[in-house]
């Protein structure tokens, strides 16, 4: 088993990575000071959510891995997810 | 490379490395020592849990105080549920007959992290003394239960602090176990080794190693919180500060339910490698059997309310972990299926680890259809708490694991101490444990339908009867399981040398000396297209 | 007995080091998702006293502390191109920054967990359980717990980092044989991944 080639990312796209997370940081303060209601949680989770999912796919390099780890990592994640659900599905209804 | 050839002349048991004797083996990153040392640590523990589970037979033998105090009994139980749970079924196949055999069964020298794998078993034994000085030291043997629930797990003055920390330590062995095995599985097969060509037990292996990744974290991160909540009173489970103790429940079987299922794929995974060898058979439903391995794992992750159908869950949560419940038992049963329709009309070759196996697939499916009248909402209120559920889940955990594990364990024993038991005294020690066996739980059934209460050290005069019946069962039991070891202990020294292939297995270990040499294989196998673990 | 070297298996494989970490992280990913799952559970069940005690949090400390993080965190992803071209003085540097920037987030939460001890308010402390509503005491309680477990992994990531650097510093990690730095990367990503759900969790609550 060879080891694969390392894809060398530049650095000017973490660069554009960074720029765009910390805009999305300012954003999310930006509309969690304005009253959404309800909506300022989805809001923020929404936006804290884009930032992970561009955290994940350039810094951890999930956009030149092989897909079966990218596969893991949403199985993971939809795991986790379906597991709040039905952790709710008590305290919504109780 | 030379140092190679030199290496493999010896065999894993007696090649010297850096450091000889016991030293050699504590140290040693080779696979197979590392899983000999899970056997012998986990026979121990097994035995330790053995007599405390004797001890609560010998308690229940007549009703009031028989031989201890209700306080006694219950440290008694919980001590045997942590040792039982946490040191031996848990990590139960995976960590002795997975190191022995998964590097072996998919043509590889070792795992992916010898090191990591070494580190796990002093992460085990680590664990093992921190829950044993919480039974010596301090303030009282913990009396919670192995579940550890709040919140009288941060109210109770028993020395739980030492516990709740080993059975963390004994989660991160697990978590690295599994890790090593998943890397493993994906990165070193050898050539020509496709997914479809995997063994059963390895592929039961590998969904084990998801689930033991996934969920034990759960647990781990509870348990701390339970420690904190004893040591600062944060809150998180206490309804006096605003808690919620169901929310303790979740976490703790969100882990624990999956863990069944961490102990039973395994042995499942031995089933599927036994059977098909004793009938001479190609397994039946090879793909099927997969599948559905990987359908309890995923299914098994969502049902774990099925615990808590008492607890106080809203309604609707209830039906939801009933319905999953109901469907996780179809997978199961398809194994079921499967294994019998190999052996049909097979030429079964009758010896001792077929006769593990058959009795496995008896006992798992009375284990497996009580699990469904504890899944149906209005019979568990009925039977919740009771000898019912005790009895369900030993046949379930000690019937399903502990039968697959001597199955194991006699299968297997020629391969990895490279000597043959005497059959008679085997087979003999068989019939034993299994009448034993079933006339220990078996009452339990019928108890606990007319109400008799688990975890009480006293019990009514009506239950007397079946008291006794189940008591006798436990001393027949202990008889066949000394039987059973004594033979095996004495086989290692003394048992007439074994051949490669004693029972004609297909699968890659049969085709390395017993016991197999130090790197396994002098070169790296090669599969090639028409080869597979079952084409007999 | 045969004397015999046990010919360690440990040849190079990048691949397997990767899946290793990356399974490592599903099983932090889920140990802080039960934290989650108890934070929003609980939330949920005292939706006013969370946002009365979330007002106790400086926003402005979290935004310097969430912007400090994911500078760090651009510099050790850089750190890993910076291998790969052969440039050891950079990718020093660059962990360097990362080393220092953690060690600062440190030092903020140090201060901000300072204030709230001055203001009588830590687990379990008389002033909490005497003075505010149940649910207040939960957010505190989570707030302690969560940040507390997220700052351990800062800690251990700092130490991952240091010997990395030790390692780049004395050749025994370079471009072919990168996976320690990789790893580092993706342990310190995680943690930064973390805190950005923690971030507008407890401080952007209004």
């Amino acid at each position: 088993m060879e080891n694969e080639k390392h894809h060398i990312v530049p650095y000017r796209l973490y660069l554009f990575v960074l720029v765009a997370l910390l805009a999305l940081t300012f954003l999310s303060i930006a509309i969690t000071e304005i009253d959404l209601g309800s909506l300022t949680v989805a809001g923020a989770l929404v936006l804290a959510s884009i930032k992970a999912y561009l955290v994940l796919k350039y810094f951890m390099h999930l956009k030149y891995d092989k897909p079966y780890i990218v596969s893991m990592v949403v199985f993971v994640f939809a795991i986790f997810i379906v597991t709040v659900i039905v952790t709710f599905l008590d305290y919504l209804y109780r | 490379m030379n140092s190679t050839s030199v290496a493999n002349e010896a065999n894993y048991l007696k090649y010297r490395g850096k450091y000889k004797g016991l030293l050699g083996w504590i140290f040693s990153t080779d696979h197979k020592r590392i899983g000999l040392l899970y056997l012998y640590s986990m026979a121990t523990m097994f035995s330790v849990g053995l007599l405390l589970g004797l001890a609560m037979k010998l308690e229940l033998l007549a009703p009031g105080k028989t031989i201890m105090e209700a306080q006694t009994y219950n440290a008694t139980f919980t001590v045997h549920g942590v040792i039982m749970i946490f040191m031996v079924v848990v990590p139960g196949l995976p960590a002795v007959f997975g190191n022995f055999l998964l590097p072996i069964m998919i043509g590889a020298k070792d795992v992916a992290f010898p090191k990591l794998n070494l580190l796990s078993w002093w992460f085990y034994v680590a664990g093992v003394f921190l829950v044993l000085s919480a039974i010596l030291f301090g303030p009282g043997t913990p009396d919670t239960g192995w579940t550890f629930y709040a919140p009288y797990s941060f109210k109770t003055g028993t020395n739980l602090l030492p516990a709740i920390f080993g059975a963390f330590i004994l989660g991160f062995s697990s978590i690295l176990t599994g890790l090593n095995f998943l890397v493993t599985i994906h990165r070193l097969r050898c050539p020509g080794l496709k997914w479809t060509k995997l063994p059963l037990f390895v592929w039961t292996l590998y969904g084990t190693a998801w689930i033991q990744l996934l969920a034990t974290p759960v647990v781990g991160i509870t348990l701390v919180l339970v420690a904190l909540e004893r040591i600062f009173g944060v809150g998180v489970f206490d309804p006096a500060l605003g808690g919620d103790p169901i929310l303790y429940q979740h976490l703790f079987w969100i882990y624990s339910h999956p863990a069944v299922y961490i102990m039973i794929l395994p042995a499942m995974g031995a089933i599927s490698e036994i059977i098909p060898t004793f009938a001479q058979k190609h397994i039946f439903g090879y793909k099927a059997i997969i599948a559905s391995t990987m359908a309890i794992a995923f299914v098994g992750y969502l049902v774990w309310g099925h615990h808590m159908f008492t607890a106080g869950m809203s309604g609707t949560a209830q039906y939801y972990f009933s319905l999953l419940t109901f469907l996780v038992a179809i997978p199961s049963a398809i194994k079921v299926f499967n294994w019998i329709s190999t052996m049909y009309k097979g030429s079964i070759n009758v010896q001792t680890p077929f006769l593990w196996a058959a009795s496995f697939i008896f006992v798992f499916m009375i284990g497996g259809l009580s699990g469904l009248v504890l899944g149906a909402l209005a019979a568990n209120i009925y039977v919740h708490d009771t000898a019912f559920v005790v009895a369900h889940f030993h046949y379930i955990v000690f019937g399903g694991t502990g039968f697959a594990f001597f199955a194991a364990i006699h299968y297997w024993f020629p391969k990895i101490f490279g000597r043959m038991y005497d059959k008679t005294w085997a087979n003999t020690g068989w019939l034993l444990f299994f009448i034993g066996f079933v006339t220990l739980y078996s009452p339990m059934f019928y108890l606990g339908m007319m109400g008799m209460p688990r975890r009480y050290y006293d019990y009514l005069q009506e239950f007397h009867g079946g008291n006794i019946l189940s008591t006798i069962g436990s001393w027949v039991l202990v008889t066949g399981f000394v039987i059973v070891i004594v033979n095996l202990v004495r086989s290692v020294r003394k048992g007439p040398k074994a051949e490669m292939n004693p029972w004609h297995g297909k699968t890659l270990e049969w085709t390395v000396p017993s016991p197999p040499p130090l790197e396994n294989f002098d070169e790296i196998p090669v599969i090639e297209e028409n080869d597979g673990p079952y084409n007999y | 007995m045969e004397q015999a070297k046990h010919v360690a298996h440990d040849h190079y494989d990048a691949e397997a080091s990767k899946i290793g970490m990356w399974l490592f992280i599903f099983t932090e990913l889920l140990l802080f998702g039960v934290l989650f799952v108890i934070y929003s559970v609980y939330r949920y069940i005292n939706h006013d006293a969370f946002l009365l005690a979330a007002g106790e949090l400086d926003t402005t400390v979290g935004a310097v502390n969430t912007v400090i993080l994911l500078i760090s965190s651009m510099t050790i992803a850089m750190s890993t191109t910076s291998l790969q071209k052969r440039n050891k003085l950079l990718t020093l540097l660059l962990t360097g920054v990362t080393l220092v920037l953690g060690v600062v987030f440190l030092v903020n939460k140090y201060f901000e967990w300072g204030s709230k001890f001055e203001h009588g308010i830590w687990p379990g402390s008389e002033y909490l359980i005497e003075n505010l509503s149940q649910g207040e005491i939960l957010f505190f309680g989570l707030y302690f717990i969560m940040t507390g477990l997220h700052a351990l992994h800062i800690i251990i990531g700092l130490v991952l980092i240091v010997v990395v650097m030790w390692k780049v510093y004395t050749g025994k990690v370079y471009a072919e044989r990168a996976a320690l730095l990789d790893n580092s990367g993706l342990y310190w990503h995680l943690v930064d991944i973390i805190w950005i759900f923690l971030f507008p969790l407890f401080y952007l609550i209004h």
